[in-house]
């Protein structure tokens, strides 16, 4: 399987997990280079955290902001937020 | 989402007001708010009473993003003429998130933290984190070919002919989520045009780049630059 199919793969896969469905229509032909880039779940772990999403069960209580502060420090990383308050984190 | 009535009241009529609120409703943000405090519509998709137990109503609400809980609890206690405030609230799903597998708790993720960095077994962190490309799965997709990823990565809007294959959500005015043909998030933007359109053009702009994630030179850098312009 070629680099493209894995990433479409990939994308509709994560997509029909959380109950949603792709409807492509190609419109140019080609692949991608596996000089650069990398398919997501193959990432480094280091990219992972820094690219990754935690779906975060927040208690009651602290505030989304200050859950925010607690992951920076933990994970010791600059950027962090989060959307929603069923709390993903993006870093 | 907990109501607290401030008297009882019969069950029907809680019933029927809760349906009352099916639909368009209207509300102005309270006044301690960020946000301009002209009335909005919102909808109310889905509520539906999954308990009511003396003064206290127990209610499940699908709702437009920037819904007020609070009002809509406020609002019922007043259409019920006894008042009413909310005591408790839970989001549970925004956007493609839920409350699945996926969802973990703050000590599981210093667990997994501490696990990979005494150890360095990182399974437990890759359960716990999840690829940022997860957070955008209900978004209409765009995916580019390689020549067009560090244009957009640095913020460009993004032309026709770096359009590889889009879905047939797009449409004209609405978020889009752009990928690389690996899969990776390399920004999100608002379309221009429709997923049809899209497919037929050979030049012009199809998307607004309104947010980058990849950061710049990963991919690489195809367009031209007019040496000793001193504009880079």
């Amino acid at each position: 399987m070629g680099l493209k199919e894995k990433g479409v793969g990939f994308l509709d896969k994560i997509t029909a997990r959380a109950g949603y469905v792709n409807n492509w229509i190609t419109v140019r032909e080609a692949d991608t280079s596996p000089d650069y880039g990398v398919l997501p779940y193959e990432r480094g772990i280091i990219d992972h955290i820094n690219f990754g999403v935690i779906n975060l069960d927040k208690p009651p209580g602290p505030t989304s902001h200050e859950v925010v502060a607690w992951i920076k420090r933990m994970f010791n990383i600059e950027r962090a937020g989060h959307g929603g308050t069923l709390e993903p984190w993006v870093y | 989402m907990i109501v607290q009535l401030h008297e009882v009241v019969e069950r029907g009529r809680v019933e029927s007001v809760v349906e009352y609120f099916k639909g368009r409703i209207y509300q102005r943000p309270p006044l301690r708010s960020s946000v301009k405090r002209s009335i909005r519509v919102k909808n109310i998709y889905e509520i539906e009473v999954l308990d009511y137990q003396d003064k206290f109503l127990m209610l499940r609400v699908l709702c437009d993003p920037g819904t007020y809980m609070r009002k809509l609890a406020h609002d019922m206690g007043l259409i019920l003429g006894v008042g009413a405030h909310m005591r408790e609230l839970r989001r549970t799903r925004t956007g493609p998130f839920r409350e699945d597998e996926t969802l973990v708790t703050l000590q599981e993720v210093g667990e997994a933290l501490y696990l990979w960095r005494s150890s360095g077994d990182e399974r437990y962190l890759r359960r716990v984190i999840q690829p940022v490309e997860v957070s955008t799965v209900h978004l209409p997709k765009i995916l580019v070919l390689d020549t067009a990823v560090d244009a957009v990565a640095h913020g460009a809007n993004l032309a026709a002919p770096g359009v590889a294959q889009l879905t047939r959500n797009v449409e004209p005015g609405k978020p889009v989520a752009i990928y690389t043909l690996k899969g990776e998030l390399v920004a999100l933007g608002k379309s221009l045009k429709s997923a049809d359109e899209i497919a037929r053009m050979d030049k012009g702009l199809v998307a607004e780049t309104t947010r980058v994630v990849m950061p710049r030179g990963v991919y690489p850098r195809t367009w031209k630059t007019k040496s000793g312009s001193g504009l880079r």
